[in-house]
């Protein structure tokens, strides 16, 4: 065992303590606070662990961490997608300075909801956030530059780039943990798994090889439904699966571990799971499942055009089918000229 | 110069055909010495059940031009209902490319009979043309540039 001159922290036990570091890039802090959702376990964590980089909770500097040996950090927990060039240098520094780099919650595994902006460019991102947006004001139509002169020197804003990726499309990961954020359980079974230093081959995605349906209560049975439905819009909500009474529920094309809370709150899948295993695209999974369970009154006799307009009930396509994947769908944003 | 490039422009067509109708109709034409252009790859299925959005959206993003996908007339299915399936799921993935910036008309869906070599024919012009006006395929790569 080396013992290390440290010229911070210096307690005799921090030695053999596993130094671990979070980082957030393009997300919402959700994950931030399921690190916590762990509840008195992060007592078990704090007691093996040191935190050595956490933005959202410690007050620690980029240069810190640049200063660090290379591989000095043991697990590092990145959540969130690649927007930014300030996200892009941090995923780059993180991998060089940590052994293992787990991509932590759906938009870093997948993309997440922030992905959902690859249907559009850098220059519509802004104009409709900066210009467009009814509740914004900004009468001298000012977007954000990566530097501005002012009378003090130059400030500097972190590049915007034009299109959002998971993590794993910038640098190598070596973990996955899905969810939105993960579930607590699989979060401990993943400090459980670094801590006993019995870790699944690289590249592993930490959860179930199930779909939500397996874990989710409701009852199952052969569907068919006439039309679909938005939640809300069901008077009462039976014991029954929510596919089966006309909701798109995205249970059968996303992967499980989650315990499927969602459904325990009677509201369906949305998907942040990714996809389920074995497959590779999970709108087209769901397209192909939705296609499937929608039999359509007397389609024996429909021409292509009229079952057009009953299968335009599905509103918004992506958002539904690609929520929290679409960097990491098999076309991954918009095609544009 | 342009009017150029667009008469170079050759689509690259992928079509998957169903085993029991489609198929056997593009053969028929085949037997028949029908003319028809050389642009359509075809791929036999069992069924046009069998097609997984999936392979459309990889057929796109590897740089096919265009796919068509032929099955059994309604009602005619040999499986009984898979032609109900292609055609829903092919509806909500063309609702799906358009969102995505891919013209819809890169997929064409088509009810070929065994009988029908001649209507085959045609279909393969049609869409050879159409996807000839479109243009050729903008390039998806899957981790992209910034």
């Amino acid at each position: 065992m080396n013992i290390e001159e440290s010229d911070e922290k210096t307690t005799t036990n921090t030695v053999s303590k596993l130094k671990l570091a979070f980082y957030w890039a393009a997300s919402c802090g959700g994950c931030e606070i399921a690190v916590l959702d762990i509840d008195e376990k992060i007592l078990d964590v704090i007691a093996i662990a040191d935190i050595l980089f956490w933005p959202v909770a410690l007050d620690f500097k980029y240069k810190d961490v640049e200063e660090m040996e290379d591989n000095h950090i043991d697990v590092c927990f990145f959540n969130g997608s690649i927007r930014t060039s300030e996200h892009e240098h941090l995923a780059n520094l993180l991998r060089k300075k940590s052994k293992t780099l787990i991509a932590f919650g759906a938009c870093a595994v997948n993309g997440g909801i922030p992905g959902l902006a690859n249907l559009a460019s850098k220059d519509e991102v802004f104009r409709v956030s900066y210009l467009e947006n009814p509740s914004t004001s900004n009468p001298q139509k000012i977007l954000p530059k990566t530097s501005t002169e002012v009378e003090e020197g130059i400030l500097t804003l972190p590049e915007f780039y034009d299109v959002v990726k998971s993590l794993d499309q910038v640098v190598e990961v070596d973990y996955f943990l899905p969810g939105c954020p993960p579930h607590p359980d699989l979060i401990m079974t993943a400090i459980g798994a670094i801590a006993e230093n019995k870790l699944p081959p690289k590249g592993s995605i930490i959860g179930p090889l199930k779909s939500v349906c397996d874990e989710c209560r409701f009852e199952k049975s052969e569907k068919t439904i006439k039309e679909i439905k938005r939640i809300y819009e069901l008077e009462t909500i039976e014991e029954k699966c929510l596919l089966e009474q006309g909701v798109i529920c995205l249970g059968p094309a996303t992967r499980g571990g989650c315990k499927a809370q969602c459904l325990d709150a009677n509201m369906p899948c949305t998907g942040c799971g990714g996809p389920a295993p074995n497959s590779l695209d999970q709108g087209a999974s769901m397209i192909s499942a939705i296609a499937s369970i929608l039999g359509l009154e007397d389609e024996e006799n429909m021409s292509d055009e009229e079952v057009e307009k009953l299968i335009e009930q599905v509103v918004d396509p992506v958002g539904t089918f690609y929520k929290y994947g679409l960097p990491t769908a098999i076309i991954n944003k918009k095609v544009k000229e | 110069m342009t009017v150029e490039t667009i008469q170079e422009f050759e689509p690259n067509i992928i079509g998957f055909l169903c085993n029991w109708c489609s198929y056997a109709g593009a053969d028929l034409a085949g037997t028949s010495r029908m003319q028809y252009p050389p642009n359509v790859k075809i791929i036999r299925v069992m069924c046009s059940g069998r097609i997984n959005p999936m392979f459309v959206v990889n057929a796109l993003q590897q740089g096919a031009d265009g796919v068509l996908i032929g099955g059994c007339h309604p009602g005619d299915c040999h499986y009984q209902h898979g032609n109900y399936f292609t055609r829903r799921r092919i509806t909500i993935l063309k609702n799906l490319l358009e969102f995505l910036g891919i013209e819809p008309e890169r997929v064409r869906m088509t009810w070929v009979s065994a009988a029908e070599g001649r209507k085959f024919a045609e279909v393969v012009e049609e869409i050879t043309e159409d996807i000839r006006k479109i243009g050729p395929m903008k390039q998806i790569r899957r981790v992209n540039e910034w």
